[in-house]
């Protein structure tokens, strides 16, 4: 036993950590004997019931979602069944301060944030970090998608694209650090998910069929605009006044708009005018409130700003470099030329094909064949 | 090595309460308020079982009313006595059966004041004289609290109470089995326990409910404890229960509890000597106020209490960080801060509480994987603020 390393698994309640847990517990050495001690550990983020009712949010929150206790007990469950010590570890405070008020604060500013990155930096792989080492794992695991190895030419960890790409969670992991690297098992990142599921049923779990978790977790009926107006009215804060304009890209007046956070680029539903041709919102001006609106053709863009940077396959980017950018969750990473911009800090990418709606707030990560090179904040 | 330090949090049963209890799940197993013998067999155990809680207590045998544990006592004090326009007063220490009690009892038209503890988790009789009001009808304190272990004057609140006219409630559920029970000496109107605490079965509990008290029942329906608490007896954990309560009796007069303090002692002076922690539950120069003998508070500066509980459990020994109760909740220990402790060091706070069971080995144990934990929590701390380089 005291030669085995010890192990704490991220456990959300969900198909893929539950199996990352199983696989750790049940791995043996030649002899037999087990490997790894494995602890799992849940992130107890945000309370579900804190918003349920207002403002059109769900009364009950569904099932699957994230820090339910409906997903706690199955983690709890889960780890019963394979035999490991299980605890939920209350990170509530850091969860609201590092991801909740800056995902409004982000939408009250006319940017779209990507909460998951936010967790992932600050509660994910940096608190549970610390938290495993503080009961004595020296690793953690968790069940993204993604594939971490250690170039010993280069010196440096690598972050790539898993085997099943269409499950793919690089995007959200840009932010690591090496050292968040070297201590960080993707047990997935080599299966595809109706592989995990099959180990999942092999090992007797019985949440092996439970159905993917997508919207943002702590968002219960998925709708972002009921959230921020609920969670402003429990802090006893007014939204902002951010009405504005709505104008044309010519610069023609179309009308008014009842403030910027209902706005994200892209955007086709809910402007508020009508036009023979669909509108799609270009651009918000948080200075002026001014949100434009144009032709699907104008939302093209052959470049962007992206700041806060963190780089994993290179230590800095000195030199312009050939690159794949993907700039949502959704989208397949286009040829890129990425040069260090004139502010210090910041990176320009220039699209060999102008690329739909380029959306500030959201993180653009940059790819070389499948590694990671690395990403930043869309400006 | 296994050790187990959360006895505030529950006990294992004593194998005597088990032999006691065996007979009553399949051969006695008849229903205590049937005509026939089977029925009559049950009645006679239930009988027997108040009366021992009637000399726990020290009151009559018609003044014991079995329940299901703390958590319905502490409701039916408050929920079977306020009224609109009544007056409650309790303390901002007590467990959360009462104050989310009290809390329910605003839609009510009741108001209560909250009376807070002096900094060493003492409750001044005096605050609970000056907060009474010609409205007020009950005041409920507790015996010992849950998480510093400290014993409250009951007596003198009693006093007050009968001078005043009031209806006095103690929550007795930590001070059961530790400390000697005399009702009368208390000068309460209503106690509750919980049998699980005292090494008896989980959902059993028992309230003394002195004569005359106009106490309207929680539960209605068969005219069961007559008529102050409906629904079948549960005859072999009453039986469990008078067993328990029986054996406390005895452990309170053979040295056990003087063992106990001992044990309790080495522990809190050993711990106390690592640097940057201190006593929950002390005076101001650290002068020690009466506790019950298996409990000690302590904070560790420089740590996550939640962590050093895992990480003590980890190495084999659980302790708990406050009331289980509230375990996983964000907020600090409700009962450290209405003492004015740091937020900081409320969180780094840990409850060890002995089972009477205790030795010098697990004593030993204990101080030997607690001051390891406590360093390399304290070493890392520095560390993992920068791991984001």
């Amino acid at each position: 036993m005291s030669n085995s390393t010890t192990i704490a698994v991220a456990m959300s309640g969900g198909v893929d950590s539950s199996t990352v847990a199983a696989m750790l517990a049940h791995e043996t050495d030649t002899s037999g004997a087990q490997l790894n001690t494995v602890v799992g550990l849940t992130l107890q983020l945000w309370d579900q019931t804190r918003l349920a009712g207002k403002h059109g949010i769900p009364e009950a929150p569904k099932a699957g979602r994230c820090c339910s206790l409906d997903d706690v007990y199955d983690a709890r469950r889960v780890a019963e069944h394979i035999g490991i010590p299980y605890y939920v570890v209350n990170q509530e405070d850091r969860f609201e301060k590092d991801v909740v008020r800056p995902f409004v604060d982000e939408y009250l500013a006319g940017r779209t944030p990507i909460p998951c990155s936010l967790c992932n930096n600050h509660l994910k792989f940096d608190q549970l970090l610390q938290t495993a080492r503080s009961i004595g794992a020296s690793r953690i695991a968790t069940g993204h998608y993604a594939v971490n190895e250690f170039d010993a030419e280069r010196g440096r960890w690598i972050l790539k694209r898993p085997a099943d790409l269409a499950k793919d969670q690089t995007y959200f992991l840009f932010g690591l650090t090496q050292d968040q690297l070297s201590r960080t098992l993707f047990p997935l990142g080599h299966l595809t998910k109706p592989e995990v599921r099959e180990v999942a049923r092999r090992s007797g779990l019985a949440l092996a069929e439970k159905p993917d978790s997508q919207e943002i977790c702590f968002i219960s009926g998925g709708d972002y605009k009921q959230f921020i107006a609920a969670y402003l009215e429990e802090q006893g804060e007014q939204a902002p006044e951010s009405a504005g304009e709505l104008v044309a890209s010519n610069g023609e007046v179309l009308g008014r708009h009842e403030g910027i956070a209902n706005f994200t680029v892209g955007q086709r539903k809910g402007l508020g005018v009508s036009s023979p041709s669909p509108l799609y919102v270009l651009n918000i001006d948080p200075a002026s409130h001014r949100v434009t609106v144009g032709a699907d053709a104008e939302l093209a863009m052959r470049t962007l700003r992206a700041r806060d940077l963190n780089w994993i396959s290179i230590p800095e980017l000195t030199a312009s470099m050939r690159v794949r950018a993907k700039i949502r969750h959704r989208h397949e990473p286009a040829w890129a030329t990425l040069e260090p911009a004139e502010m210090p800090g910041e990176v320009i990418a220039t699209f060999d094909e102008p690329q739909r709606a380029v959306t500030p707030g959201q993180s653009a990560v940059f790819y070389d064949g499948d590694e990671v090179v690395g990403g930043g904040w869309i400006v | 090595m296994r050790v187990y330090m959360d006895s505030n949090a529950t006990t294992p049963l004593l194998p005597e309460v088990v032999q006691a209890m065996c007979p009553y799940w399949t051969e006695h197993f008849g229903n205590a308020s049937s005509i026939h013998l089977h029925g009559q067999q049950a009645h006679a155990a239930v009988d027997r079982a108040r009366e021992t809680m009637a000399r726990f207590f020290n009151c009559h045998a018609a003044e014991v009313v079995f329940n299901s544990g703390g958590t319905e006592g502490d409701n039916t004090a408050i929920f079977g006595l306020l009224h609109p326009g009544d007056h409650f007063i309790t303390t901002s220490i007590e467990h959360s059966a009462i104050l989310e009690a009290a809390k329910r009892l605003v839609h009510r038209g009741v108001e209560t004041t909250f009376v807070a503890p002096q900094p060493s988790g003492l409750i001044d009789p005096t605050d609970i004289l000056r907060a009474i009001r010609p409205e007020t009808r009950l005041i409920s304190v507790m015996l010992a609290n849950n998480e510093t272990g400290v014993r409250q004057p009951v007596e003198e609140i009693g006093k007050i109470a009968a001078d005043t006219g009031i209806f006095f409630h103690i929550d007795a559920v930590q001070g059961a089995g530790k400390v000697e029970f005399d009702v009368r000496r208390f000068g309460c109107h209503l106690l509750s326990i919980s049998a699980h605490k005292m090494h008896g079965p989980k959902g059993i509990g028992a309230m003394f409910v002195r004569r005359g008290t106009p106490v309207e029942p929680l539960l209605v329906g068969g005219s069961h404890e007559r008529k102050q608490r409906a629904g079948t007896e549960n005859v072999p954990g009453i039986v469990g229960l008078a067993k328990a309560a029986e054996l406390a009796m005895h452990s309170l007069e053979d040295g056990t509890i003087d063992r106990l303090a001992g044990l309790r002692t080495r522990l809190e002076t050993e711990l106390l000597k690592l640097p940057g922690t201190g006593l929950n539950g002390a005076g101001a120069k650290g002068e020690y106020i009466p506790r019950v003998a298996n409990t000690t508070n302590i904070w560790f500066d420089q740590l996550e209490g939640e962590a050093l509980v895992i990480a003590l459990d980890l190495k084999g020994v659980s302790v708990s960080g406050g009331s289980a109760c509230h375990s996983g909740a964000t907020e600090p220990s409700h009962v450290l801060m209405a003492m004015g402790v740091d937020k900081n060091r409320a969180r780094a706070s840990l409850r060890f509480s002995l089972l009477k069971t205790a030795t010098d080995a697990d004593i030993d144990y204990v101080l030997q994987v607690v001051p390891e934990a406590v360093e390399h929590l304290r070493a890392l701390s520095p560390v993992a603020a920068g791991t984001l380089g």
